[in-house]
């Protein structure tokens, strides 16, 4: 490791090693930055936008942008916090998401943005899009109106399961996750303890017979909103 | 038979090396081969080269010409663009849909003939166009499209509904194409005469460093519109650590509107391959790719003849120009149907039998580029003025055009105008002065840099096409007095929103938005705060999103509310109440009216 480089988040002084990422030296001080794609067993995929920051005045994504010495990162300003609802707005109405039937509630990473954001409906019209649900595997079963393509699930099968079970489809508007077979999950080497099946972070990979297990007040975010882990080691 | 097809897809991965980063050349040979990639042999190909069924999945439905669905033994193509529109490509449309007996998206048994529509194939100065396989056919008529029909219903043939080549080159032996160059201005940079070689003897002569200080001395910009200055690019790859450096042309030019990389490569190919050498000898590469779109495979034959003399001659190969140790060779490679691959990242990921996603940045080409070799990526144009750098001096180019932008520029010019064609001009030229040339004497609008660009109106004629005022690629679109610029903006939008390539959230859902709204506001469902909603949508877009097609997206309407804001203004609903601007009561009732035969009082008042 080189020398550690300083620069500073809403003018707070922030450490990082060289190459770190913002998101990475950001949560190390305490700092949450919202994020939906990034995942901490992952590798950074910057895809969803949740985590843009403005550095030096320039949008960029905290998971992938390396922190550089001496940069002025704004995190928490009413000009990035709008960005931000805007794109979880967008994440909403661009599928089918049914929150208060969902078996993820409570421990939803979207749905727990969306509180923590103060968003009570999208500003957005619904394009309440025609999507399937694959149900082949007995132990699986993926649910597309609730994915957000945030590809957890392609890099978790690739990279840590060396499967390859998930991958996107399509572009534009038409993208999607198809499964490394003609059409069911059934057909792949998908295990329901495969690293895939944990990450996701909605309801749209989910383990079978298993739903509503925690009873409400016991969920992920039931009582401390989504980042409240991340900045409660400030308190310190 | 099973065994056969299986046998067939051996050989093609086998005539690539089974090679996975060749999967975009295989794909386009199974594509050949079959009329698709049929989704059951995916998994031979998969076996052949070592991955996985699903990223040959993955790949084949990234690409507009490559497809899982059988097609046709023929494909007919027919530009949507918004300049083909103006110019009857909807009349065609109706002539090949009826003769055929199909609509498009569909394959006619008599003749196996599949009708699509494709985004601008850089045909706009003789709209309508189409592709034929890769045939093109220009200035189309619905009579035309009949016969077109009729012909190769007679014999599968599409070489044989071209008659009569256009100028130059096109009737070359091996482009043989009714296709027009229409250069209606030449300067002295680029559509100007050249000795072969001369560039590159000055060049090899001198040290890669000074070959890179005659660019900066010359503050040569990249010509594909970004403007960023060449002579650092190339010297921050030829310093980035790596054992093997690449050049790479990007002659994916899918930008709406723009063709001048059509007439380059149709007229001067010398002096964009002597552009590559001489990048390949400053960056020490020793692999260039020119990564031409699937839209001009017609040239491709032509330009592997041009690489080949140019070996002959001493210009490509090894110990180039007899100078020791200075090996560089060129390939092509060749896209298949992407607009988002003329993103320097995504043409990478193709080059590389990826999807063409873009990449996320850091690591920039010039670290890690092709194959994660330190790499430069260089517009078409670029290459050119690199070459004439060379051989003409510094100094010389400085003096060009104007204090910040030295130079010529081609442009592209196409829509309601006398002389639509390529004018190459000095860097400074007013929009204007371009109108005069081109005899758009009543032009309203005039959209600078194609689709992503901006739509300017005549107060803004008199700025100057250059990189501190309107900076361009080279499209140039006219719109007359009486085209509907809404209908323009909505063109556009339709284009990105298919060919984002979806990656980004802001991109792949923000741009389906704006155009939803967009087209309610067209229909007079709007108020004023859905122009505030298209005002800041559109500015979250731009600035959430991952690569240029998203930052540059919402441009049409961006600049059409700024300078065209009396359209939107005009189509506002008048009365009413601001709650829910854009609910339509008579529409939102209408399924349940239809359903029980009754008609709502409320909603006729």
């Amino acid at each position: 490791m080189g020398d550690k480089i300083t620069f500073t988040i809403d003018g707070r002084e922030i450490s990082a090693e060289p190459g770190e990422t913002i998101l990475v030296a950001a949560e190390r001080a305490g700092v949450y930055i919202p994020r939906l794609c990034a995942h901490p067993d992952l590798k950074p995929h910057g895809s969803c936008r949740v985590c843009t920051v403005l550095m030096n005045g320039r949008p960029q994504a905290a998971c992938t942008q390396p922190a550089a010495a001496g940069a002025v990162v704004e995190n928490a300003t009413k000009q990035v916090q709008e960005i931000r609802k805007q794109i979880i707005e967008m994440l909403f109405v661009e599928g089918n998401h049914y929150c208060m039937f969902c078996e993820k509630s409570g421990n939803c990473e979207l749905q727990a943005l969306a509180y923590r954001f103060g968003i009570t409906v999208p500003r957005h019209p619904y394009m309440f899009p025609s999507r399937d649900v694959d149900a082949t595997h007995p132990e699986i079963f993926i649910d597309r109106n609730r994915c957000v393509l945030c590809g957890r699930c392609v890099r978790a099968s690739r990279d840590i399961d060396g499967k390859n079970v998930f991958q996107f489809v399509g572009r534009g508007p038409h993208k999607r996750i198809a499964v490394n077979a003609e059409a069911n999950l059934a057909d792949t080497d998908a295990a329901v303890t495969d690293k895939a099946i944990q990450v996701c972070p909605v309801g749209a990979i989910l383990r079978k017979r298993v739903g509503y297990r925690l009873p409400i007040g016991q969920r992920a975010y039931d009582t401390r909103p989504i980042g409240a882990d991340i900045e409660q080691s400030t308190a310190r | 038979m099973n065994r056969n097809r299986e046998q067939i897809i051996r050989e093609i991965c086998r005539e690539h090396g089974r090679d996975r980063r060749r999967l975009l050349d295989i794909l386009r040979a199974v594509q050949q081969a079959f009329g698709c990639v049929p989704s059951d042999l995916m998994p031979s190909i998969a076996a052949e080269i070592g991955t996985h069924r699903v990223e040959v999945e993955s790949v084949v439905s990234f690409y507009a010409f490559l497809s899982s669905r059988p097609k046709g033994k023929v494909v007919i193509r027919l530009c949507n663009d918004v300049i083909d529109e103006m110019m009857g490509a909807q009349r065609v449309a109706r002539a090949f849909a009826e003769e055929l007996g199909i609509e498009f998206g569909q394959t006619a048994p008599e003749g196996d003939i599949t009708l699509e529509w494709t985004p601008c194939i850089g045909m706009s100065d003789q709209a309508p166009a189409a592709m034929v396989n890769d045939v093109i056919v220009t200035e189309l008529t619905g009579d035309k499209a009949r016969e077109i029909v009729r012909s190769l219903r007679k014999k599968i043939e599409p070489e044989s509904l071209v008659h009569g080549y256009g100028d130059g080159n096109n009737a070359h032996p091996l482009i043989q194409a009714m296709v027009h160059n229409n250069i209606r201005r030449r300067d002295q940079v680029v559509l100007a005469p050249m000795v072969e070689g001369e560039a590159l003897r000055r060049a090899v002569a001198m040290t890669p460093a000074e070959v890179i200080r005659d660019l900066n001395t010359a503050r040569l910009r990249g010509r594909g519109g970004a403007g960023f200055p060449t002579g650092m690019k190339w010297n921050f790859t030829r310093r980035a650590a790596g054992e093997q450096r690449c050049i790479v042309c990007n002659a994916d030019e899918g930008e709406p509107g723009t063709f001048k990389d059509r007439v380059i490569l149709t007229e001067c190919p010398d002096l964009v391959f002597e552009g590559m050498a001489i990048g390949g000898y400053a960056i020490g590469a020793s692999e260039g790719i020119l990564y031409l779109r699937a839209e001009y495979a017609y040239l491709r034959r032509f330009l592997e003849s041009v690489l080949q003399a140019r070996r002959e001659r001493g210009l490509l190969g090894r110990s180039i120009c007899g100078k020791d140790g200075f090996d560089f060779d060129i390939r092509i490679q060749m896209g298949a149907g992407a607009y988002i691959c003329g993103e320097e990242t995504a043409l990478i990921n193709s080059c590389e039998g990826e999807r063409g996603d873009p990449r996320n940045r850091p690591p920039f080409p010039a670290e890690k580029g092709y194959l994660g070799r330190p790499t430069a990526v260089n517009n078409v144009e670029t290459f050119c003025c690199v070459a004439r750098i060379l051989e003409k001096g510094p100094g010389w180019f400085a003096e060009i055009g104007s204090r910040g932008s030295p130079g010529t520029k081609l442009l592209s010019v196409s829509g309601d105008c006398k002389a639509p064609g390529v004018y190459e001009v000095p860097f400074g030229i007013s929009v204007r002065q371009l109108l005069d040339m081109a005899g758009a004497t009543d032009a309203a609008a005039v959209q600078v840099g194609g689709a992503s660009g901006q739509m300017i109106g005549p107060p803004d004629f008199d700025r100057t096409i250059c990189y501190d005022d309107l900076a361009t690629g080279g499209s140039i679109m006219v719109f007359g007095p009486e085209r509907d610029l809404l209908w323009v903006v909505d063109k556009f939008m339709e284009f990105f929103i298919e060919e984002s390539c979806g990656y980004c959230t802001p991109c792949r859902v923000g741009n389906v938005l704006l155009r939803r709204r967009l087209n309610e506001v067209r229909q007079g469902l709007g108020t004023a705060a859905d122009l505030q909603y298209l005002q800041e949508l559109g500015t979250t877009v731009k600035a959430a999103s991952r690569c240029g097609l998203g930052q540059t997206s919402p441009n049409p309407i961006l600049t059409t509310l700024k300078n065209f804001r009396h359209l939107y203004e005009a189509k506002l609903k008048k009365a009413g109440d601001d709650l829910l601007p854009t609910f339509d009561l008579r529409s939102a009732l209408a399924a349940a009216e239809r359903l029980t035969g009754r008609s709502s009082v409320h909603a006729h008042d």
